[in-house]
């Protein structure tokens, strides 16, 4: 591999990091809102609003249920009105956070399903408000599914980040495409999954230790 | 302290729906402790959820120190609630924080300073006895410490009335005994009026002063506990004290007893002593007046509220003639006599 090469890949390696991590803060911030919006909205739950919760679901599933590359696609307009222009790096990070937000708001509610009802009940008996339920009582005991969550996010962009190559948005997934596939270098194409193997598998052990040391058992 | 006005609970609607309580009117006396018995699925668990509201009675009313919470908005029924401590079956602690963790969250809920906290928490923990594990998770505590946690908690924004929730049901019979003298312990040291649901009428027996017998959703007994043990006045009083009270023939007996009596054969009757324990002048007397004389085979005396209450198993050897007379004797003194059987003499 020529030194020219390698610097591309190195070039990549940091793409890929700025669109995973910025992807995934994005993603996984309005995630947990929007999965905490699906969890007390729920008939019978701390702010039961049974219709607004049917239509965040809906939007959730249609969210999920599209193809990423379809939706980086379908996503374009908005792209270019937000960030000026629909191909590069940054503009890749809005169809990436996108999609993330869902697939997080999913995870989340079945991280916060998790959490005993009784301890939702004891909040009330003290007089708890429904914020102060969300903040003291759901998420400090839903932590371990919370990490979880963010882990599974990660990894995943990490995938879709590659496929948002394609767009230009550089990272190693295109490096891998553009040389690895279409110029028939298998060097390259063995070194950038490589890497990408070596990066998910960090983020899972990354994700292990903080699950393990966030239960208290 | 507590009063509940002609609460009704309905779940669902139309023809599904279930009544779960049935107009239940319970007075709690500040300071007393008062224990609801039922069997599973009665109500208790709706009836106590009633009072702070957990769940809204469908009708009626609840009134919790001299207000009235039926009728309050959010934030006047949060606002009550801080007086209102609870515990649960399952002790409900938060996995995620500590033992002072726990206690100190409902004071951070209503905004006391740090400070005040922790010295709060400190308190508590001495009251509870549970400073050596200030700082241990409740995964790392045994059935009774979380329960400690949690009355610690309960406690810890001074509330006037304590609702348990089968607080003691989790819990081995050593660590229930432990739990209820710290229940009784608190509420005489700190005046904290107490209602609890319970199935076990030992709790009842050992800590209450007023009992509410529920049964399909409606009280259908309210007493004060002396009187219900020795005394219960409905059917359903009296079935839960007979399988609290039970004093059956043991094996060996049942083996020797046959259900018609012979030329020589002794009556085997069970006596259920109410309000005053079998005395020697009443032996005496029945040896005089009857000439029978009366052996104890088995025996079981409990004390309830300072009220007598003993089961006895006895033979009763004598004429056979004056028998039935010195049963009906005994029925005068409010000795209850109920035939078991007759077993051959052996000695």
């Amino acid at each position: 591999m020529s030194s020219a090469m390698i610097d591309r890949i190195l070039d990549a390696v940091f793409d890929t990091f700025y669109l995973v991590i910025c992807s995934g803060l994005i993603g996984i911030v309005l995630g947990i809102v929007m999965g905490v919006a699906l969890y007390v909205t729920r008939e019978n739950r701390i702010m039961a609003m049974p219709v607004l919760n049917r239509a965040i679901s809906l939007i959730v599933n249609i969210g999920r249920s599209v193809p990423f590359i379809i939706l980086m696609l379908a996503l374009a307009p908005f792209t270019r009105w937000l960030v000026g222009s629909y191909i590069g790096t940054t503009a890749a990070l809005v169809p990436l956070s996108i999609a993330a937000i869902p697939f997080v708001a999913r995870l989340v509610e079945g991280a916060l399903n998790e959490v005993p009802h009784g301890l939702i009940e004891a909040a009330e008996s003290m007089g708890a408000t429904p914020w102060q339920i969300i903040t003291r009582v759901l998420l400090p005991e839903a932590r371990g599914g919370l990490i979880t969550a963010a882990t599974i996010t990660i990894i995943a962009l990490i995938g879709y980040s590659a496929m948002a190559g394609a767009i230009g948005a550089g990272g190693l997934g295109a490096v891998a495409y553009n040389y690895g596939y279409s110029r028939y270098n298998p060097m390259v194409m063995l070194v950038t999954v490589l890497i990408m193997v070596v990066m998910v598998q960090g983020v899972q052990m990354l994700g292990d230790f903080f699950v393990h040391r966030s239960r208290h058992r | 302290m507590i009063r509940l006005e002609n609460v009704t609970r309905v779940y669902g609607q139309g023809a599904k729906a279930v009544t779960a309580l049935k107009d239940v009117n319970l007075e709690v006396a500040a300071g007393s402790i008062t224990g609801v018995i039922g069997v599973s699925g009665a109500g208790k668990s709706t009836l106590i959820r009633c009072v702070n509201l957990l769940e809204r009675p469908t009708r009626g009313r609840v009134f919790v120190a001299g207000q009235e919470l039926t009728t309050m908005n959010k934030t006047e029924l949060r606002k009550a609630r801080h007086g209102i401590g609870m515990i649960f079956q399952h002790f409900n602690l938060l996995e995620s924080r500590t033992v002072r963790g726990n206690i100190g969250l409902p004071l951070e809920l209503i905004g006391t300073p740090r400070r005040e906290i922790d010295q709060r928490i400190d308190e508590l923990l001495e009251l509870t006895g549970l400073n050596e594990r200030a700082n241990a998770y409740p995964a790392a505590l045994s059935g009774g410490q979380k329960q400690r946690v949690a009355i610690a908690r309960a406690l810890a924004s001074n509330p006037q009335a304590l609702l348990c929730d089968e607080a003691t049901s989790a819990l081995d019979p050593q660590t229930t005994s432990a739990i209820l003298s710290l229940l009784r312990d608190i509420n005489q040291r700190l005046g904290l009026t107490i209602l609890l649901i319970t199935h076990e009428m030992e709790v009842v027996r050992s800590i209450c002063d007023q009992v509410a017998l529920i049964s399909g959703g409606a009280l259908v007994e309210t007493s004060p506990v002396g009187d219900f043990f020795t005394r219960p006045t409905t059917e359903e009083g009296r079935l839960f004290l007979n399988d609290f009270l039970q004093l059956a023939p043991s094996n060996t007996l049942l083996q020797r007893m046959t259900d018609h009596a012979g030329d020589n054969s002794l009556a085997v009757v069970r006596l259920t002593f109410r309000g005053q324990a079998l005395s020697s002048e009443l032996m005496t007397h029945l040896e005089q007046q009857f000439g029978i004389r009366l052996r104890i085979l088995q025996a079981r005396v409990e004390n309830i509220q300072g009220r007598t209450l003993g089961l006895m198993i006895v033979e009763l050897d004598g004429a056979r003639n004056t028998l039935g007379a010195a049963m009906d004797h005994l029925q005068t003194l409010d000795v209850q006599t109920e035939v078991l059987g007759h077993v051959q003499r052996h000695d």
